[in-house]
């Protein structure tokens, strides 16, 4: 697309050409975007994809919030007649072989989904920026233990881990957001401890030293903001996968117990009986995982491109 | 604006107090090198190696020499960024060498410094008002309204607005990037402050007006300035002594004039002639120095300066050359003269 529908904004145009390369070289690095508003609508445009994810990130939202709102049927309520009940006019995805709702049961599974994906990062994240934070700030023992402890839980898959987490602690929604979170703990921390290596050997930090700062202000007001982009990044990034690790645990039997409306467990539940006779129970379950993970995922990329432009591949 | 050279082309003062505001004394700061997995020390990093001088109130001593003499480990021992190895450092009389964190915070009043990169010494998540504002709150100076004036009198006298006080430092350029560092540095008055290459990083016009707002500045708080460079100009505009360094040790010591126009040490000869010359009319008998500055984990024994001096004989590879008087104020350290 050539520059000819972009404005040479301010400049005159005597020396039309370069000024107008010179404006399209603004726009591009968002230079003479000011507002919110309008920084936003800049950001969408540039990250297309990053929009898709986030308009789906947003839908999974209202889904959660207005769940009540949105759907017809109560998610638990049982009703024999319309056991396996095909997709149509009453029940909009079919009916599981308890006759419940299927789109109700999904649209409140959102809630589930959502509140183990970022209930789950966030306690992971704020445990792992900690961590990080300390180990890459305080050095010393301190340093070498924490990194040997973060070796050892690197060293265990993460649906292993959250597997033997579940497992041990039984399953609910609160141990299934510990069961998850722990095993992320050391990723944010090796991210967040690398970050602060390098920062704590910039002269600002030196410089709030000579002031007399003391080394806990330090790390908190000078180290732990800068850290912040990176943490967002990989936070959301997370979301993704958390959704995921969910769904697998839950698959697993390991997860949200009964009857509380899971995706991963409406797919374990009805994967091997009626994949052939009810497709519905395994399709919209399904499709309802990989949207919430690919739309967290596509969000993460973009945000990672805006927040941390170093990183991208 | 003055312009550079009659900007105060200041009369070198003999010290007349007899306590000068900083003195520092067979300084030495040597850095472990550590290997293997239990980081065992297998070497040490002279960097700095027996430094002794001294400043007075209101005065500015430059410190020259090659990158990797240990001129910037000097600014940042005195200032106890770093801890000394051996010697001594008062200010005022008072030792401060081995002050704990406590007792050394009303001196950290004292002493400031200003860095070399515009970019990496202010955090980038910090509006500039608040940069400046810090060492303020730190110290319980002023809070609130008070501080808020205070950072927009300290603006307005580095030469910035007060509008600016709510940007972020990417929204402002190199120059006025320093000013904020200096502004930060005066913010709780101090007596002596730590120039560690402070213009090196700007443009030569901007240079001029960051060196000459520190002399404007000198002159109004009657500040003392160690002054870390390896710019001779910049070195010569403003400073009233000046030690030259060597991987790690004072080889000449003088007031200005007597340095730059009757250097004794082969060193500072040939720092001296590899300063360029604004007039390509002028040939000069350039003295350039062979080879690299020997490796400070290994210093050649001797006279450091020995494997790449011209006039170097059998004893300077042997016998460590004190640094002794030749006039008046004037240190060399060199068997030859």
């Amino acid at each position: 697309m050539p520059g000819a529908d972009r404005k040479p904004d301010h400049f005159s145009g005597v020396c039309a050409v370069t000024t107008i390369d010179h404006a399209a070289e603004l726009h591009k690095a968002g230079a003479n975007v000011h507002g919110k508003l309008a920084t936003f609508v800049f950001y969408c445009r540039r990250h297309p994809l990053g929009t898709v994810g986030g308009l789906i990130f947003v839908a999974l939202v209202f889904a959660a919030l207005f769940a009540g709102w949105i759907t017809a049927h109560d998610p638990l309520a049982t009703n024999a007649e319309d056991s396996l009940a095909a997709p149509g006019a009453a029940h909009l995805m079919g009916a599981d072989v308890m006759g419940r709702d299927v789109f109700s049961r999904i649209v409140y599974g959102a809630r589930i989904s959502l509140m183990v994906g970022i209930g789950s990062t966030l306690l992971g994240g704020i445990l792992g920026v900690a961590l990080g934070l300390m180990s890459g700030y305080l050095l010393g023992w301190v340093d070498l233990v924490t990194q040997r402890v973060i070796d050892i839980m690197q060293a265990l898959p993460l649906l292993v881990m959250a597997l033997v987490m579940a497992a041990s602690l039984g399953p609910s929604l609160e141990n299934t957001i510990l069961a998850i979170s722990i095993p992320l703990i050391p990723h944010v921390a090796r991210v967040i401890r690398a970050n602060t290596l390098s920062l704590r050997e910039m002269p600002f930090v030196e410089a709030a030293r000579a002031i007399g700062m003391s080394e806990t202000r330090i790390a908190v007001k000078h180290i732990l903001p800068n850290t912040l982009a990176p943490f967002i990044v990989l936070a959301t990034a997370q979301l993704g996968s958390a959704i995921l690790t969910e769904a697998s645990l839950s698959f697993l039997g390991l997860g949200i117990p009964e009857p509380y409306p899971s995706w991963g467990r409406m797919l374990s539940e009805s994967a091997a009986e009626y994949v052939r006779t009810a497709p519905w129970l395994v399709i919209y379950p399904g499709i309802a995982i990989s949207l919430a993970v690919f739309g967290t995922n596509l969000l993460g990329d973009a945000i990672r491109d805006i927040l941390d432009p170093r990183q991208r591949s | 604006m003055r312009d550079l050279v009659s900007a105060g082309t200041p009369t070198p003062q003999p010290a007349a107090a007899p306590v000068a505001l900083l003195e520092v004394e067979g300084l030495k700061k040597h850095f472990p090198v550590r290997k293997g997995v239990l980081g065992r020390a297998i070497g040490r990093v002279h960097a700095v190696d027996g430094v002794s001088f001294s400043i007075g109130t209101g005065e500015t001593l430059g410190l020259v020499g090659e990158s990797g003499c240990g001129k910037s480990t000097v600014g940042r021992t005195v200032l106890r960024l770093l801890d000394p190895t051996e010697g001594s450092i008062r200010v005022n009389g008072k030792d401060i060498t081995r002050l704990g964190k406590t007792d050394l915070r009303p001196y950290r009043r004292e002493m400031q410094i200003i860095f070399q990169d515009p970019f990496s010494s202010l955090n980038p998540r910090m509006p500039a008002g608040e940069i400046v504002g810090e060492p303020l709150a730190v110290h319980g100076i002023a809070q609130g309204a008070e501080q808020q004036e205070r950072v927009a009198a300290l603006f307005e006298r580095v030469g910035l607005r007060r509008a600016q006080m709510k940007s972020y430092p990417h929204e402002f350029s190199g120059g006025q990037r320093q000013r904020i560092g200096i502004a930060r540095a005066l913010a709780l008055n101090p007596r002596l402050i730590v120039g560690d290459e402070p213009v090196s990083a700007l443009d030569v016009s901007i240079q001029a007006q960051v060196i000459n707002l520190l002399i404007d500045l000198q002159a109004e708080f009657n500040l003392s300035y160690l002054f870390i460079a390896h710019d001779l100009a910049v070195v010569e505009h403003i400073s009233h002594h000046v030690a030259v360094m060597y991987l790690g040790r004072i080889v000449e010591y003088a007031d200005k004039k007597t340095l730059f126009t009757n250097p004794q040490h082969p060193y500072t000869e040939a720092l001296l002639s590899a300063v360029p010359v604004p007039n390509p009319k002028i040939k000069r008998a350039k003295k350039i120095l062979q080879g690299d500055v020997p490796s400070p984990v290994t210093p050649p024994s001797g006279c450091h300066f020995h494997t790449r001096c011209p006039y170097a004989e059998a004893r300077c590879r042997i016998e460590a050359p004190a640094l002794k008087q030749l006039a008046p104020g004037h240190l060399v350290s060199c068997h030859l003269r």
